[in-house]
């Protein structure tokens, strides 16, 4: 038994130092202009004025549904397709709330002469391709087209909430984080140990019962039985062989499992950044419409 | 030994916590993460297909009441509809690369006779004048623009889970943990690549 233990227990562990030498990350971003407020206006199409005022109306929006949009100008596509840029854009951004996906985007290339409205996964059934191609066709379009950067942009803008009025559902509640769970298990479980180990002076039974619930909680958790009966070994033999036979430590182990559990494994929660403005991690799937003029 | 036997749950929780944090973090759910990455990326380009597949009985329908006589492309699109339709997807279509060939063979055989039929209709300015017409063919653009945005999604999934399939240390923990992992099938590139005819005014 121990033998068996000692042979195969430093086979994922060595594996797993092996592997962390191979791991690298190397990922090349395109280049997108930073998010810097509800109104990007990189082209410089918008006076400061109105650049305001759609930015009042943008926040107002969020606050009212909960969605996110985002008016972006950009002098060039830098050799993209518009709806190409726009979604990666989106994503980039992650504008819209992450489990709800309901951001929008309003990208104006300058120099390219394309126009799009982006919309995110969650939105798609409200602000459809169809409804985007009206806005961009009927509202945005002929006023391009008279060099009326401002005008268009501002209608276009109001078109597209409008549209998304009334779409406000109320945040669902967050679900706890999972490994917040698993700790705390371990430490019920660990805890329920000693106890049963102080009660019956059995280091036996203690040690059983915990490496029966790791390996449970170790396969379902990391999702293999294998691993999951690794670490049930590993936890019963140090329960059972370090332990000692079941004398007073029981109570020593309260005292330190009570130290351990507040220093604490809490998930960390969103920072919403106070009044700078962030996206949400929401995704897009290409959704919306673009035009030419 | 003394010393540590004093502290055994302390220790006990550390090693777990430690043993749990370390696995995971050199990769030891790679594989499954990426698997399930490349199956959700997978059934997304199925979705966005069948919605297009949905939009053309309508569109064929709408173009035929002003250009019945362009019965060579019109056919086309329909029978190219019909044999999308009609596929059948094995369960392991993605590591079987005979049916993905199928696969992508059909949906393109539609593309192409989608952008066909559009480039005929530029020649009915009644149609095109039509709200009906101009509401399907935004939603068929829209539905082409999902398609492309699923197919790179999934293509890059794909490209990460072989990826991690096929090299070290992603090689190692296939051969200890997951020896029934297989590579996936994917789009080939070129069609990505290639631009889509632009319909110059």
């Amino acid at each position: 038994m121990k033998m068996v233990l000692l042979r195969t227990a430093p086979f994922p562990i060595g594996l797993c130092l092996l592997a962390l030498l191979f791991t690298g990350i190397a990922r090349a971003a395109p280049d997108f202009p930073q998010l810097t407020g509800r109104v990007v206006d990189n082209a410089n199409l918008l006076s400061p004025s109105i650049e305001q005022q759609l930015a009042g109306q943008l926040k107002q929006h969020e606050q009212d549904t909960g969605n996110q949009v985002v008016v972006v100008t950009i002098t060039s596509l830098q050799g993209y397709a518009i709806d190409d840029y726009g979604y990666q854009l989106g994503r980039h951004w992650g504008i819209g709330q992450a489990d709800r996906n309901n951001g929008a985007l309003l990208i104006v290339a300058a120099d390219d002469r394309e126009v799009r409205i982006e919309v995110g996964y969650g939105l798609e059934g409200t602000l459809t391709d169809a409804r985007s191609h009206d806005i961009i066709q009927q509202v945005i379009l002929p006023q391009f087209r008279n060099n009326r950067y401002e005008d268009g942009i501002v209608r276009g803008t109001e078109a597209i909430l409008g549209t998304l009025q009334g779409t406000y559902e109320p945040p669902e509640k967050t679900t706890p984080d999972i490994s917040g769970l698993f700790y705390s298990l371990v430490i019920i479980l660990i805890s329920a140990g000693e106890f049963v180990a102080a009660r019956f002076g059995s280091r036996m039974i203690s040690a059983g019962v915990l490496g029966a619930i790791t390996v449970l909680v170790g396969w379902q958790v990391l999702g293999s039985l294998k691993i999951g009966l690794l670490l049930g070994f590993f936890v019963v033999i140090f329960h059972f062989f370090i332990g000692g036979g079941g004398g007073p430590t029981g109570s020593h182990g309260k005292r330190y499992y009570r130290r351990g559990s507040s220093s604490g494994f809490g998930s960390g929660g969103f920072s919403s950044g106070g009044g700078s403005f962030g996206g949400g991690g929401g995704s897009f799937g290409g959704g919306g419409a673009s035009g030419r003029w | 030994m003394q010393r540590i036997a004093q502290y055994p749950t302390f220790l006990l929780l550390a090693t777990l916590a430690l043993s749990a944090m370390f696995l995971n973090g050199c990769g030891i759910n790679n594989i499954p993460t990426y698997d399930e990455a490349v199956k959700a990326d997978w059934s997304q380009v199925l979705n966005q297909y069948q919605r297009r597949a949905e939009l053309v009985p309508n569109l064929v329908a709408t173009v035929k009441g002003y250009a019945a006589h362009e019965k060579e492309v019109l056919i086309e699109v329909t029978e190219a509809r019909a044999r999308v339709g009609q596929m059948n997807l094995p369960d392991n279509i993605l590591s079987n690369p005979e049916a993905f060939r199928q696969f992508q063979a059909n949906q393109d055989a539609l593309s192409s006779a989608l952008s066909r039929l559009l480039v005929v209709v530029e020649r009915y300015p009644d149609l095109k004048a039509n709200q009906n017409f101009l509401q399907l063919q935004s939603q068929l653009e829209g539905t082409e623009n999902r398609i492309s945005v699923a197919r790179r999604d999934y293509i890059n999934a794909v490209k990460r889970y072989n990826t991690e399939l096929r090299t070290i240390p992603g090689r190692w923990w296939k051969r200890f943990m997951y020896p029934e992992s297989e590579l996936r099938e994917t789009f080939t590139v070129a069609e990505e690549l290639q631009l889509a005819p632009k319909v110059e005014f």
